[in-house]
């Protein structure tokens, strides 16, 4: 371990002489500025600690009407899963031959549910619910997880204060792991 | 065009026809060595007969605008499953057996999407810089091929290739075809983030793109100040919209998903973004209940892909053996290779160039006696690492770890020469 740390010190010097010669190059001037429209527009990736959570708010009773709207056809009407992932249970399965993997049990942050949910569902038409819409299915799936109970309303503040069963269960890359000669 | 004329061209389209069916009747063959070349002939163009092609001119210049294999490759196509939950986040695999050298042709280059392979137009593509940076920068695709360019070559594979569980594959493809390697042409990271100025404290990069799963990964600043590119040819030609047309980010020996398609937002931050895809997906279980993320690296792996599952020894003598390996780490440093069931072990030779983070061709001469044996191959990369067993592999990270399975994967091949899975 002693040599790969030494590796990684020699590497990461190299790396800040990179960045050092990069930043002291001549620029070339292409592109244009980005206007604060644009970046808005298109700015929405949401921090794991609910950064950029936009304004609104949405309640598990409304998450209920737009899941069997949008999401059930593909997740199931309790978020069992079908041609698309298992969205409930498996608490407690994750060390176990066969562990389930959902939002409830394997999710470590709330506010990545709004972002994923916001950019890229449903398949059909992503990018088309509306703020509010987005938190009330989340608030839907957080329920029917028992992670948030059933008169829940989330808003930015809220969903970034649920905290989520498997928050601690991610562990740092160890490898090279397997020791084989 | 003459009478005369028109009717030799007719009797060509004729002849394409035909050679087209007796392709496609000898399409199951194919996978076999030489096996198929045999059941196609019909000995009227053998020696010492004149053969049909050369009796009239061939296809006119232009009826292939752009070039297509022949007729009698129909059957090397990618390997996509016929029994897939859906088809819009899905892949599909090279055909690894039928393939020699190393670099894949782009028609054939490993698929994985996430929300479908979207239709861009270049004139309407646009990269935004942002976050953490003294000038927030937007680039048409004319900006982004006005700076310096670069070309390299480079393996992108996917991290599941294959997971740890059976059923395993039949053939190379199946089992570790989400791997491919190309040419690609572009500008490398380093010069755009200097356009833009990194302010202290930026420290990973959020790459997003432009498909309809606005698929989101998270990239250390280092590896965009290292060796990332923003790539727009593959292999010469522009970008196929299955590897990202109009703009794909690169990042060489990183897991396949972390390579963003159709890129087309850049922000720098703090820290990651903790996407779905770098939490709920491509994060590794383990037996205890935990999870590896940033799990990024493709660690060293070869596969013998001639003779491997699914083709057939044309008969005891001479059969050479050759494969790929590849690592994420830097370059092969050598291929081992055992034809008695990993007893004993022979150095291959590796095809020149070998080259960091790419596909590396070996090949070992070899005289099979007509005994079955179990053949298999053992990479080593420049850091000393070398490919383990699955059995090692499994040892340390159960059945369930999905991603990142590099094991060493063997061959049988019976006393008719059929070639087959040993783990399976």
């Amino acid at each position: 371990m002693r040599r790969l740390d030494l590796n990684a010190a020699l590497l990461a010097g190299a790396i800040a002489m990179i960045g050092v010669n990069a930043q002291a190059e001549e620029r070339f001037g292409i592109g244009r500025p980005a206007t604060p429209a644009e970046i808005a527009g298109w700015n929405i990736d949401i921090g794991r600690d609910g950064a950029n959570l936009p304004p609104g708010n949405g309640s598990v009773e409304r998450g209920r009407t737009v899941f069997a709207e949008q999401c059930a056809a593909c997740h199931g009407d309790k978020g069992q899963g079908g041609v698309g992932d298992r969205l409930v249970g498996g608490q407690g399965t994750l060390a176990s031959p066969k562990p389930i993997r959902t939002v409830g049990s394997y999710w470590p942050y709330a506010p990545t549910l709004f972002d994923y949910i916001r950019r890229a569902m449903p398949q059909n038409a992503p990018q088309s619910l509306s703020n509010e819409d987005v938190y009330a299915v989340s608030a839907y799936v957080l329920s029917l997880n028992g992670v948030v109970p059933e008169d829940a309303v989330l808003d930015a503040g809220s969903l970034a204060a649920v905290r989520m069963p498997n928050r601690d269960g991610f562990v740092s890359d160890p490898r090279p792991d397997v020791h084989n000669h | 065009m003459g009478e005369k004329t028109g009717k030799r061209v007719r009797e060509a389209s004729r002849r394409h026809f035909l050679q087209a069916g007796a392709a496609l009747a000898g399409g199951s063959a194919a996978a076999g060595l030489g096996a198929s070349r045999a059941l196609a002939e019909s000995g009227n163009n053998l020696p010492p007969n004149v053969p049909d092609w050369m009796k009239a001119p061939g296809d006119p210049m232009g009826s292939q605008p752009y070039g297509a294999p022949s007729v009698h490759e129909k059957g090397v196509v990618k390997n996509i499953s016929k029994t897939l939950q859906q088809y819009i986040s899905a892949s599909g695999r090279t055909p690894l057996q039928e393939l020699d050298g190393i670099i894949t042709p782009n028609g054939l280059f490993y698929e994985r999407h996430h929300g479908g392979v979207p239709t861009i137009d270049p004139a309407e593509h646009r990269l935004m810089l942002h976050g953490m940076v003294d000038r927030p920068l937007v680039f048409t695709m004319e900006d982004i091929r006005r700076f310096p360019s670069q070309s390299r070559i480079h393996f992108i594979e996917c991290s599941g290739n294959p997971v740890y569980t059976k059923p395993y594959g039949k053939t190379a493809s199946d089992l570790v075809g989400l791997v491919s390697c190309a040419e690609w042409t572009g500008v490398p990271l380093k010069i755009l983030l200097n356009e833009a100025g990194l302010q202290p404290g930026a420290k990973w990069i959020v790459a997003e793109g432009a498909d309809a799963a606005a698929l989101t990964r998270s990239i250390p600043i280092e590896k965009c100040l290292d060796d990332a590119m923003l790539v727009y040819s593959q292999n010469g030609e522009r970008l196929r919209p299955q590897q990202g047309y109009p703009l794909r980010l690169l990042v060489p020996g990183f897991e396949g998903n972390m390579n963003v398609k159709w890129l087309r937002r850049l922000k720098v931050v703090a820290e990651p973004a903790y996407s779905r895809e770098e939490t709920s997906k491509y994060t590794d279980p383990m037996p205890d209940g935990t999870a590896r993320e940033f799990t990024f690296t493709m660690e060293a792996k070869s596969i013998i892909t001639r003779p491997s599952g699914g083709q057939k020894l044309n008969g005891r003598g001479f059969c050479e053996i050759t494969g790929l390996a590849w690592s994420g780490h830097g370059k092969i440093k050598r291929v081992d290779v055992s034809v008695d069931d990993g007893k004993s072990w022979q150095a291959a030779e590796l095809q020149d160039p070998v080259l960091a983070r790419a596909l590396t061709r070996f090949r070992l001469p070899w005289h099979w006696d007509g005994a079955p044996a179990v053949i298999q191959s053992r990479a080593t990369d420049e850091t000393g690492y070398v490919q383990p067993t699955l059995a090692e592999l499994v040892a340390v990270r159960g059945l369930n770890s999905f991603y990142h399975n590099n094991a060493i994967w063997p061959w049988r091949i019976d006393a008719n020469g059929e070639v087959s899975n040993a783990q399976a």
